[in-house]
């Protein structure tokens, strides 16, 4: 073989490796997936959804947790959504290049790395001691919009980014004030984009176990919430307690809340990418 | 009066801005606080040196080593399963790949990154670890080494995407030198492409590293509680994080020296995860200027 034919072996080879590489993953999570719907499916019914947590594997549902998860994700939308739009509007609108806007810049994108658990011990201490709100379903919102606050804030300036400055032109042009414009052109303009990375946020918001495990949300809590007062346990903490225990009557209700649990979170990313693909579309 | 209006309207976004500079300081406060009276009863020098983490049991020790062998392991071998496949991942789909392809592949493998973790732990403890234990019959129901193992598929798309990003920006003349030149794809892709965005690439694996070390729920579901000195990844660990988790699930008193240990472990890792997020920072900073 010459040296030419080697190099071009070569060259085929890793094109099949990256192609394996790329698939494995993808491959990997199906097979999960797969064995996780075998073990769970047959679990599922009405009563698995409607029933309160129980000793027994048989007779326990998810309708705690489930409406613990759903407490949690409307209370986070709620805090999480003005504050975090609001400082992107102020980062990509209003800020100067001076060292208070740098300090927000790398201040927001340290945040984004700073792991989950840590904002967990923060609610812990603020939240559930010194604002006194116990382990209630509010403290984890609060801790859990904390959490999400980067992720919004960056989408948000890449939405507005991607706004035409034609369109800005045209608003200062008749007159408009600099908040009308952002208001009544770049909002509207950028809403797409924000609602994407809105719902996308969310969506990691309801997977997310360790921040509340911290802030003390229960493993069994014998009710649903009633008011953001409340004690609450969430589906992922459900299944985290399920696993734990030795019987395989609880690994086939944790495989059957994983499959509820995954099913949120798929049909979440699904309506972001829908939003983002539409949205993309008008912009051009 | 409208003057006044646009003044108030920025000064409430502003606000809002600097909320997220409050979340820093009340997170590096709440952590130096109770990890200051922490060390007023056990010394610093006994933290760091001392080999036994046994703080819920009658004869305590205080040392965060074998909690911080547990997570380097644990990172660790995320780290090689996951680097790589996410750099042969990059180099596919931006040398490679068709551009359809790149297109659809994409999204499907940021689904990855999308699955809860406590789902990665349940593939880890009931799937992954039974599995092993076929070919390594030693192999423990808790250790390192699934729980590694299925962190690194998890955390494939922080590498492959960054790095591909990064490998995306190289200018086009640069490959087209290098193929006048005689070079293959690959030739063009390893000595030319991945050079030029080693940077790039950098900044994806301190981050991945940093997300690995940080991870909850795989370690504290597959790995076990049981804090060792180790590098033996068959055997079951304990990560700063499980310990946290640990703690919480359990009755600890608020004020007492066990409350207080698991704020002496945060600090630690939010001190380990912040060196590794500045690195990478400065890196993408110094990055970004000799491409422009």
């Amino acid at each position: 073989m010459t040296n030419v034919q080697k190099n071009r072996l070569k060259d085929q080879l890793f094109k099949f490796w990256g192609i394996a590489c790329t698939l494995i993953g993808l491959v990997l999570l199906v097979i999960f997936i797969g064995g996780i719907l075998i073990d769970g499916l047959s679990r599922i019914d009405w009563a698995f959804i409607t029933d309160l947590p129980s000793r027994k594997a048989e007779k326990s549902g998810i309708w705690t947790p489930l409406m613990g998860s759903v407490w949690i994700l409307v209370l986070t939308a709620i805090i999480s959504f003005p504050i975090s739009v609001a400082a992107g509007v102020y980062l990509e609108e209003y800020a100067k290049k001076n060292r208070l806007s740098a300090l927000l810049e790398i201040n927001i994108s340290n945040l984004a790395g700073v792991p989950s658990i840590i904002y967990g011990l923060l609610g812990l201490e603020v939240f559930v001691r010194i604002m006194n709100l116990g382990a209630s379903v509010l403290a984890g919102a609060l801790t859990l919009s904390l959490l999400i606050l980067p992720i919004i804030i960056v989408a948000t300036r890449e939405a507005i980014k991607a706004v035409p400055g034609s369109i800005r032109d045209a608003s200062y042009a008749l007159g408009a004030s600099k908040w009308q414009t952002i208001w009544n052109q770049v909002l509207p303009a950028s809403s797409g984009g924000i609602l994407t990375g809105v719902i996308l946020a969310l969506s990691r918001a309801v997977g997310e176990a360790a921040p509340l495990i911290i802030v003390g949300a229960l493993a069994y809590v014998p009710f649903a919430p009633q008011g953001p007062l409340d004690q609450f346990s969430v589906l992922p903490i459900q299944i985290f307690n399920w696993i734990s225990r030795p019987q395989q009557g609880f690994i086939d209700n944790a495989a059957a809340a994983i499959i509820i649990l995954l099913l949120i979170t798929f049909i979440m990313n699904g309506i972001a990418v829908y939003f983002r693909n539409k949205w993309q579309k008008k912009l051009q | 009066m409208r003057k006044i209006r646009e003044f108030i309207i920025e000064k409430t976004l502003l606000s809002s801005a600097l909320i997220t500079v409050a979340v820093t300081v009340g997170i590096i406060l709440v952590l130096a606080v109770e990890a200051f009276s922490f060390f007023r009863e056990v010394s610093i020098f006994d933290f760091f040196t001392d080999t036994e983490w046994t703080p819920l049991f009658t004869k305590k020790h205080y040392g965060i080593l074998p909690l911080l062998t547990g997570t380097l392991l644990t990172t660790f071998i995320a780290i090689s399963v996951a680097l790589p496949i996410g750099l042969s991942i990059s180099i596919y789909l931006s040398e490679y790949a068709p551009r359809s392809f790149r297109k659809t592949i994409k999204p499907l493998l940021e689904l990855l990154a999308a699955v809860p973790t406590v789902v990665y732990g349940f593939f880890a403890l009931v799937v992954v670890t039974p599995f092993l234990q076929q070919f390594i019959p030693s192999l423990s129901g808790f250790n390192s080494l699934s729980a590694g193992i299925v962190m690194g598929i998890m955390i494939i798309p922080f590498v492959s995407s960054l790095s591909e990003d990064a490998l995306f920006a190289v200018p086009k003349a640069l490959r087209e030198a290098s193929y006048g030149m005689g070079a293959t794809r690959l030739q063009t892709a390893f000595k030319v492409v991945v050079p030029a965005a080693s940077s790039g690439i950098i900044v994806s694996i301190i981050l991945a590293i940093s997300r690995a070390i940080g991870e909850t729920m795989i370690v504290a579901i597959a790995a076990g509680q049981q804090p060792r000195l180790t590098l033996d990844p068959t055997v079951p660990v304990e990560t700063i994080t499980a310990y946290i988790v640990q703690v919480s699930l359990g009755d600890v008193q608020h004020g007492s020296l066990e409350y207080k240990t698991i704020f002496a472990a945060g600090i630690t890792l939010f001190a380990l995860t912040f060196l590794l997020n500045t690195l990478s920072f400065q890196i993408r900073k110094k990055f970004r200027q000799k491409y422009d």
